[in-house]
């Protein structure tokens, strides 16, 4: 496909406004197959604007006399104005960016042809396998074995080609299994808790109908678990529905796990709200905050009729709930909803970071999300499509990766000092889960990115953002290793609203960068005089 | 002490309205001024203190009512001299005493403003508190304006409060006046009242107009007219523009943050301001250095301390909010505005007593009772804002904020779980903070499980000191080295003893401890149990405030406060680093039932 039949005009003269107190900018306006491009006059600054189409979620256009304005609302949720000279141009440039912006094809996307310096194709890539965190969880225990039952993805086409299950189980029982579990998610292990020798596993819905069915094989495969923990160990179920709904769900081939079907296992139901109602729930949220004329009374009712913030509740006290069970009482989670992409993920991967001190470190936070989100597969292709001011219908888009990073930067808010990474990783992984130059979140599982060769045609994400000049805004400075479990308050008094995301367009960032340079400041001062201390083992040398 | 009926009372559960810990059990003493409790556990005895002044609720599981009426007796005291600040005697001598009430000069805050001037001068008129006896003696107003003017006005002004100078902006000679509401009615005027208008108006060479702020909405503006008082009619006065902006309440104050800001931007450009309740219109740039900020209201305190509380605590949260948008910008942080808040309340130094500068002069204030900002100033490292930058942009000029409502910091608080924050005056009255009381660290401090578990403010003061010491004992180090070198030219022998620096071990390991108890997250049935049925419909519940006083310190100290937080310094003593077993295991008892109950 030729991207030069979508651009209809080649350059304008334009003046943009990117926000709050940021000056505006003037210049000559490109487009190319993938970037809106601003490039100043010759006698300004040589900093080139470049913003990713890919980006814009909704386009506006208003014409007046011999001029036009083109508002820009991006899926990072920052609005930028473009004032464009020349009512045709204006035309033009907005029907280009509204065809370029909503092409669908992966293998024509950005990052097939992004090639930054100083990067090598496929350096990050093998950075987290399954293999990787299976040799961790076999340091401890012998109970698991790394299954390569899924290698053509077969069995199931949103798993990984390898996956961790109990040693107990062959690969044929793992297969009846996978057929009797949505989309043919099988149970497998997410976690490893070695502290009490408990497991966190993952699975979709039992298909158990309206009959009621069975599947030996299943059961089997969940009471190795309980074995291979300790004699005696007990299970617990967490499904992300209520009981209501899980019960409706039979209705359509469904279910849940019957109790009589699985000794030891207890079922607790917490539900959660995903898909449709979630993308609502956030586009009005962003619409309160993007609404500055508003009265107090009238936001805060806003604030709270989105309930954005109660989703976040609910998120954070179920993770909670399933990270106690495990910790404190010694028992094995298994987690899932309906199709075992969404909320079941949200809840492991948090789990893991209230419990796991290695996945609160920079590394480790990039290898949870690599195994609980992109290989666990959640549809990012299909959930990020659009963010929260396109006009489009919804289909299948969802912010569930955005709920669990906002569920993380409360974390962060709640222990400033136990967390490697800072607010600035979680908005870049935001941004980039919606709009990236980088192939990680390309796609909506590890099929579909075998199929279009991401991992070798494209970057990874992982390996842009080691590099050395991004540190200072994604790694917190106030970090200190814990070694401990970390628990948050769940209570509504205790969460905030993310304004360093939700406000990112309407309040100017400049006090709180400047308060997190001093920050950086302070610590690197310490970390200075430290390294300078004089070593008096020259004396001692001495004659 | 003839209150107390019944000094101590015993088998009392103290119980934790968040955490879903047991509660403890233990001996409560009522001594005059404080309640304590003790636990009976053997091991700890942990002591708890509370104010009498602070308290407002006490729920107490035993059948002895007599106490809760003494502790009503106690709270409200009838007399000054009855009071905690009277008793208060931090053992410091007279010197001192003084010296802590010389901290904050008035004069010299009217000096840092460039007072007087061509156009501003020190007025006499208010001597032995003549004309008005709810404002100090000291007071500006405009060269122009005479002794008969200022009476005159007066007169016109309810509770005579003239417009005086609140606020001098050397930059562009714009000021901020306040004043009582005048005595209109629905027509009456008053010839000196104008003149005094129009004078401020012509202390300011780049404006012509005035700005007159009424602080309260139009329509109470409106109703008060008919009790004789009202608001400036602008058809009297010339060149002054009138406008309401409406606060009415704690409640809507974010809204009154937002206008003030508006008001006060007006205010650089060349206008003049004229307010009502003077209060309010301090929430300003005051913020420039310890000890200074307080000046203005120093001078200002009036009314019954049970028609202020409310104000004053908006204006701490205002400056909270400021500081929450500009963390560079001030030089404390926000325990500081805590303590300030908490010794508005507790009555232990007699800053914030009476009415007046002349009510205090007659109680002989100063010379009975201590200042708070000398025992602040004493603790200043713990108020210390480690952000705060004094070459910044921020911190030098105006700030400008957004107020859109979304930029104020809200928790958001479920219909179903309101637990609504209890909050105690001294009168015994419950003042109640509602679904949107959101400065967490003020309105929740005592619930410990809400907190942020970790200080960062703590811990990054406590980064700077450890460089500051480091840097000390590199110095150290260096000369010694310097020394052992020439010795060495000396080829003597010298066997130097190591002196190991301290290392600090790792920050929180050990305090973390405390910040990892999990709570009951398998449901949203409150684990806080009955409320006390005699007080049925308050819906209401601090028991007891300030954990782990020492009894020999009664005050609230720092240290004792960062309980609150996770006692971030606690661990960087160099013996420190071995990994205190965290406490959870095995305790939690309860929410571990409850996950299988609910299944």
């Amino acid at each position: 496909m030729e991207f030069a039949e979508l651009i209809r005009t080649g350059q304008a003269q334009a003046e943009l406004l990117r926000g709050p107190e940021e000056p505006p900018l003037r210049g000559t306006l490109c487009i190319t197959g993938h970037h809106l491009m601003l490039s100043p006059g010759p006698q300004a600054t040589p900093d080139l604007w470049l913003l990713l189409l890919r980006n814009v979620d909704s386009i506006e256009k208003r014409v007046a006399g011999d001029s036009g304005t083109i508002t820009l609302r991006c899926k990072d949720l920052r609005v930028l104005q473009l004032d464009i000279e020349g009512v045709e141009a204006t035309l033009d440039i907005a029907r280009s960016i509204e065809a370029l912006s909503s092409l669908e094809s992966v293998i024509t996307s950005f990052p097939f042809f992004y090639r930054p310096k100083g990067l090598r194709l496929g350096d990050a890539w093998h950075f987290h396998p399954p293999e990787c965190y299976y040799k961790r969880v076999a340091r401890e225990t012998n109970a698991w074995r790394l299954s390569e039952a899924n290698e053509d993805f077969s069995l199931c086409p949103s798993y990984p080609r390898a996956v961790i299950v109990p040693r107990a189980v062959d690969d044929s029982a793992l297969a009846r299994s996978a057929r009797f579990r949505q989309g043919g998610r099988f149970p497998v292990l997410s976690y490893y808790h070695a502290p009490s020798g408990t497991v966190l596993l993952r699975a979709g819905q039992p298909l158990t109908g309206p009959q009621k069915r069975r599947c030996s094989e299943d059961e089997d495969l969940l009471r190795a678990v309980l074995a291979g923990a300790r004699p005696g160990a007990r299970g617990v179920i967490v499904d992300t529905r209520s009981p209501q709904a899980a019960k409706q769900a039979r209705m359509t081939g469904g279910g849940t796990e019957a109790k009589a079907a699985y000794p030891g296992w207890k079922r607790l139901h917490r539900p959660l709200e995903t898909g449709r109602p979630l993308q609502e729930s956030f586009v009005r949220l962003v619409e309160a905050c993007g609404d500055l004329e508003q009265s107090m009374d009238r936001w805060l009712n806003r604030l709270e009729s989105c309930r954005w913030l109660s989703h976040v509740k609910e998120t954070l006290s179920t993770a909670c709930l399933a990270a106690q069970s495990m910790e404190q009482e010694g028992a094995c989670v298994l987690v899932h909803g309906a199709e075992g992409t969404d909320s079941t993920l949200l809840i492991t991967s948090l789990a893991q970071l209230i419990l796991d001190p290695l996945s609160r470190t920079m590394a480790g936070f990039q290898e949870l999300i690599e195994r609980e989100w992109i290989q666990a597969g959640h549809p990012f292709q299909l959930r990020c499509a659009h963010s929260a001011f396109s006009h489009a219908r919804p289909k299948h888009e969802a912010p569930t990766f955005l709920l669990f990073l906002d569920c993380v930067w409360q974390l962060g808010r709640q222990f400033p000092l136990s967390l490697e990474f800072g607010e600035g990783m979680l908005l870049a992984l935001f941004d980039h889960a919606y709009a990236s130059p980088f192939g990680t979140f390309l796609c909506n599982n590890e099929k579909e990115r075998c199929l279009c060769e991401v991992r070798t045609r494209t970057h990874s994400l992982w390996s842009g953002l080691s590099q050395p000049k991004e540190q200072r805004k994604l790694r917190n400075p106030l970090y200190v290793p814990n070694p401990l479990a970390i628990w948050p308050s769940a209570e509504p008094q205790s969460l905030r609203l993310w304004q360093g995301l939700f406000l990112r367009g309407t309040r100017p960032p400049e006090p709180s960068e400047v308060a997190w340079e001093k920050v950086w400041q302070i610590v690197t001062d310490q970390e200075k005089t430290e390294g300078s201390q004089p070593t008096d083992s020259a004396s001692e040398a001495g004659p | 002490m003839e209150h107390i009926r019944t000094p101590k009372v015993e088998n009392v559960r103290l119980v934790d309205r968040i955490s879903s810990k047991k509660a403890a059990l233990g001996t409560l003493y009522l001594t005059a001024t404080h309640v304590i409790f003790v636990e009976t556990a053997p091991d700890t005895r942990k002591e708890t203190w509370g104010h009498v002044h602070l308290i407002c609720l006490l729920t107490l599981n035993t059948d002895d009512l007599d106490i809760i009426r003494e502790r009503q007796r106690n709270s409200q005291r009838l007399k000054y001299e009855e009071l905690y600040c009277f008793s208060f005697n931090p053992k410091l001598d007279r010197e001192e005493r003084e010296q802590g009430w010389m901290l904050v000069n008035l004069s010299e805050e009217y000096k840092r403003m460039g007072l007087p001037n061509d156009y501003w001068q020190l007025s006499d008129v208010n001597r032995e508190y003549r004309v008005c006896d709810s404002y100090p003696t000291e007071l500006y107003v405009p060269k122009s304006a005479t002794a008969h003017i200022i009476v005159g006005s007066s007169k016109f002004r309810s509770r005579r409060r003239f417009p005086a100078l609140s606020y001098y902006c050397k930059d562009n000679h714009a000021s901020i006046c306040r004043s009582s509401q005048p005595l209109s009615g629905f027509s009456a005027r008053c010839l000196e009242d104008e003149q005094m208008l129009q004078a401020i108006r012509k202390a300011n060479p780049g404006s012509d107009f005035l700005y007159v702020v009424d602080t309260r909405p139009k329509l109470n503006a409106m109703a008060n007219r008919a009790a004789g008082k009202g608001y400036e009619n602008e058809d009297n006065y010339s060149n002054i523009k009138f406008q309401f902006i409406g606060i009415e309440n704690i409640h809507v104050m974010r809204n009154s943050l937002q206008k003030m800001l508006e008001v006060v931007d007006e205010n650089i450009e060349n206008v003049s301001v004229l307010g009502f309740f003077p209060e309010i219109v301090l929430i300003e740039k005051d913020w420039i250095s310890f000890g200074h900020k307080f000046t203005h209201r120093y001078g200002n305190l009036d009314g019954d301390p049970r028609e202020i509380s409310p104000v004053i605590d908006q204006f701490l949260e205002c400056v909270w909010q400021l500081m929450e948008q500009f963390p560079c910008a001030f030089e404390f942080n926000e325990r500081f505005l805590i303590h300030i808040q908490h010794h508005i309340y507790s009555c232990q130094f007699g800053n914030f007593l009476c009415n007046s500068q002349k009510e205090r002069q007659e109680l002989k204030i100063q010379e009975r009772t201590y200042s708070l900002w000398a025992h602040l100033w004493k603790n200043r490292v713990d108020y210390l804002n480690p952000l705060f930058r004094a070459d910044h942009s921020q911190t030098r000029g105006v700030l400008h904020l957004p107020t859109a409502p979304c930029n104020f910091m809200y928790k958001y608080v479920n219909l179903w779980d309101l637990t609504g924050c209890g909050y105690a005056l001294d009168s015994g009255t419950v003042y109640h903070m509602e679904a949107e009381g959101f400065w967490n660290g003020m309105y929740n401090r005592f619930e410990k499980g809400l907190q942020p578990r970790q200080s960062v403010t703590d811990y990054l003061v406590a980064v700077k000191e450890e460089t500051q010491q480091l840097e000390e004992e590199l110095e150290a180090l260096e000369e010694r080295l310097e020394k052992i070198q020439k010795v060495q030219l000396n080829r003597t022998k010298v066997r130097s003893k190591q002196s190991e620096p301290s290392k600090h071990s790792g920050f929180s390991t050990s305090d973390n401890s405390s910040a990892n108890t999990p709570q009951d997250y398998s449901g949203n049935v409150k684990s806080f149990p009955s409320r006390s049925p005699s007080q049925g419909d308050e819906d209401s519940a601090l028991i007891l405030t300030q954990d782990n006083l020492k009894s020999s310190d009664p005050d609230l100290s720092a240290n004792s406060d960062q309980e609150s937080g996770v006692e971030d310094l606690s661990c960087r003593s160099p013996s420190g680093g071995e990994c205190v077993p965290s406490e959870d295991s095995g305790k939690d008892r309860d929410s571990d039932e409850a996950v299988f109950l609910t299944a």
